[in-house]
């Protein structure tokens, strides 16, 4: 198989971990530069120590489609701020150096990258010591553009399969996905409604006997709560849009970091991870 | 293969043949959009290409296009603006005079037979300037289906009489906030609701433009402007016309003219963009094929309003129908490929022509086509009296009384 003869990554060495472990990996999301870069920094840094697994990092964009309105507000936070594409990867670098075992993920939409262009930006971004990448807007009809000059630099592309993708079409989701699998857990948008466990735990259970890869749940889940009865299915979740809605609720009259922005990101990090090792302790 | 950057400007055999198998024209076009719509998008694309061969579905089209939606449109020669011009012989394609005042009820008929025909039982759009919002209003209502339409709140606010309209053709409109309250904000939020409801949710999407198979389907759907406006001028002048201009939002009553003549070398084509406050301002134009470059938004890549860090501008037109940062693929491989010239046209001429229409036509046209016709004003001049000109005059200029009075600082 293919994914036998790629080097072994950090997400490969991550999921491992968790595995002998036997606990579910936790998955965060922020955006880059929410609120501004040094803010973002400080809360990238410690995410690792408040329990995050991996890191998912955002790449804003002015017009997140498949986002909902806590994601929305977070891409333009940072925008407004002064974030550009060479800004965020100069934020993973700074991250790199002081931690070179956590996974990052960038997460965002094609058009910034296309423009970059494509193939300088998988460079810096490999460089970077970025892991992996999920870009919403490019489906493996158009695996040629991004997604294989992803892999020869040894970057995973990480594909989202949805309620809607049907058996026709999984082998083509999964053919040049690597790292992990997400299952988007509803059809919508993120942080909208709370996924159906039920058909979460037969949709991964689906995926799963078409590929070796872990698979990851994310899109809806807010709660510790959440987070367990969804873990109890799957090899993983993923904590987006709360953690920016905590952003934004600590940030002060002027839009600007409040003196608890970070803190409050990590406790609420920290809060979900404890739910998440209830549901390893439980299994 | 690295993802292509620039595109091919050999001229090919036929500018009539695209999209290929894959929804591209050249370098333009494709299927951008998120896993949960792909299926979805493929389901539309094998049911669109099954109902254009089915000899039913375009028979039932052509009898409500002629009987509910007024076709065909009049071609009508404009003879004071020709006497005043000196220039070009100037006809006006008149679909102002379809059902709902604009060309887009023609594509908006194609797509509800096509809704009904996949068994859909709810209805969204976009609208900018409420003309296809109006449109999807009434076949909604036509047919029976709930709709729903998002709307910038920039736009509600300039085209209220349109919002009216919708409302009481028992449309839901939804004011969108995000971004600048235009219609790239409206389009984002339509592409949000379409993937929450996926299964039973019909996208018509207004414009040529979005993934594959839209710019091709809203495109042969507006093509019988084009196609009427090859026999009518067959029966009144014997021959084809000489030049086509037509303005450009998201393009679609431009190829619908444009594309059944696109393989006819003598005929010259124009498309007017929206030039705002003028292309040298930063963010104050809506033209985006003179003053963008290549990009990927709302399913397709295309030229885009957009900085250096590939982050969307909002774009400026006094028209909210091409206020729009982007245009449908087929134009931006159309300029490409040099077969069509593209053209800026600032708010303050299209004012001119629109006032300039209103008096010596007594056709008071939407801000839309005022742009085609402020090139006609600088073009027809320049051509022979025996040049046959051919103008498109997409939509009616009511639902801009209030705002062009504003402009003109008319009390009302």
């Amino acid at each position: 198989m293919r994914s036998q003869l790629r080097p072994e990554t950090r997400i490969d060495r991550c999921f491992e971990a968790l595995k002998r472990e036997g606990r579910p990996a936790f998955v965060t999301f922020v955006t880059a530069g929410d609120p501004d870069y040094e803010t973002s920094k400080a809360i990238l840094l410690g995410l690792p120590e408040a329990g995050a697994d991996v890191i998912e990092i955002g790449m804003p964009f002015s017009d997140p489609m498949a986002d909902g309105p806590a994601v929305q507000a977070s891409s333009l936070r940072a925008l407004k701020a002064g974030q550009t594409m060479k800004r965020t990867l100069q934020l993973v670098r700074e991250f790199r150096a002081k931690d070179n075992l956590t996974p990052i993920v960038l997460m965002g939409y094609y058009n910034p990258i296309y423009v970059y262009p494509s193939e300088a930006f998988l460079d810096e971004a490999r460089d970077a010591g970025i892991d992996g990448m999920i870009i919403v807007d490019v489906p493996p009809e158009a695996d040629e553009e991004l997604c294989l000059p992803a892999i020869q630099r040894g970057l995973s592309f990480i594909r989202l399969a949805t309620p809607t993708t049907d058996d026709k079409r999984l082998p083509a989701v999964l053919a040049n996905t690597s790292g992990f699998v997400y299952y988007v857990s509803i059809t919508g948008i993120t942080g909208a409604a709370a996924p159906v466990v039920s058909d979460v735990r037969a949709q991964v259970a689906r995926i799963k006997r078409s590929t070796p890869l872990p698979v990851v749940v994310g899109f809806g889940v807010r709660t510790p709560e959440q987070a367990r009865v969804i873990a109890d299915c799957a090899d993983g979740v993923v904590v987006g849009s709360a953690l920016v809605e905590t952003i934004r609720t600590t940030l002060g009259t002027d839009g600007r970091a409040g003196p608890d922005t970070v803190s409050a990101v990590h406790r609420i990090v920290h809060n979900l991870a404890a739910g998440l090792r209830g549901a390893a302790a439980r299994v | 293969m690295p993802a292509p950057t620039t595109s091919t400007t050999q001229a090919p055999n036929s500018f009539r043949a695209g999209p290929d198998d894959h929804g591209f024209f050249g370098l333009y076009g494709g299927r951008f959009v998120a896993e949960t719509l792909m299926p979805l998008i493929h389901e539309l694309e094998s049911a669109y290409e099954a109902a254009k061969n089915d000899a039913g579905f375009q028979a039932e089209l052509r009898d409500l296009l002629e009987h509910y939606g007024g076709r065909p449109s009049p071609l009508y020669f404009a003879e004071r603006l020709t006497e005043h011009l000196k220039g070009a012989k100037i006809y006006f394609k008149r679909d102002e005079l379809n059902h709902t005042g604009s060309h887009k009820i023609n594509n908006c008929l194609g797509q509800i037979q096509l809704a009904r025909r996949m068994g859909k039982t709810r209805i969204i759009a976009e609208t900018g300037a409420g003309q296809h919002g109006v449109a999807v209003a009434t076949v909604c209502a036509r047919f029976g289906l709930p709709c729903e339409i998002y709307m910038g709140a920039t736009d509600v606010a300039r085209q209220a009489p349109n919002v009216a309209r919708m409302h009481m053709l028992g449309a839901k409109v939804n004011s969108v906030t995000a971004g600048a309250g235009t219609l790239k904000d409206s389009m984002n939020e339509a592409l949000r609701d379409w993937v929450t409801n996926v299964r039973d949710t019909y996208y018509i999407i207004g414009t040529a433009a979005g993934p594959h198979p839209y710019p091709a389907m809203v495109r042969d759907f507006q093509c019988v402007i084009g196609n009427e406006v090859r026999a009518q001028m067959q029966e009144r002048e014997g021959r084809l016309p000489d030049t086509l201009v037509a303005a450009i939002g998201g393009g679609s009553n431009a190829i619908g003219l444009f594309h059944p003549f696109l393989d006819d070398k003598s005929v010259k084509i124009y498309g007017v963009e929206a030039a705002g406050h003028g292309l040298e301002v930063e963010n104050g134009h809506a033209a985006s094929m003179n003053g963008g470059r290549p990009g990927v938004l709302h399913g397709n890549r295309t030229y885009l309003l957009q900085n250096e860090d590939g982050q969307i501008l909002e774009g400026h037109s006094i028209s909210a129908g091409l206020d729009y940062p982007g245009v449908g693929p087929e134009h931006s491989w159309l300029k490409d490929t040099g077969r069509v010239t593209y053209v800026p046209i600032t708010d303050k001429e299209a004012l001119a022509a629109f006032q300039l229409c209103a008096k010596l036509e007594g056709i008071i046209p939407a801000l839309e086509p005022s742009h085609a016709l402020a090139y006609v004003l600088k073009l027809a001049p320049t051509l022979p009296k025996d040049n046959l000109l051919v103008m498109n005059m997409c939509g009616r200029g009511d639902k801009d009384v209030f705002a062009v009075a504003g402009y003109l600082g008319m009390k009302i």
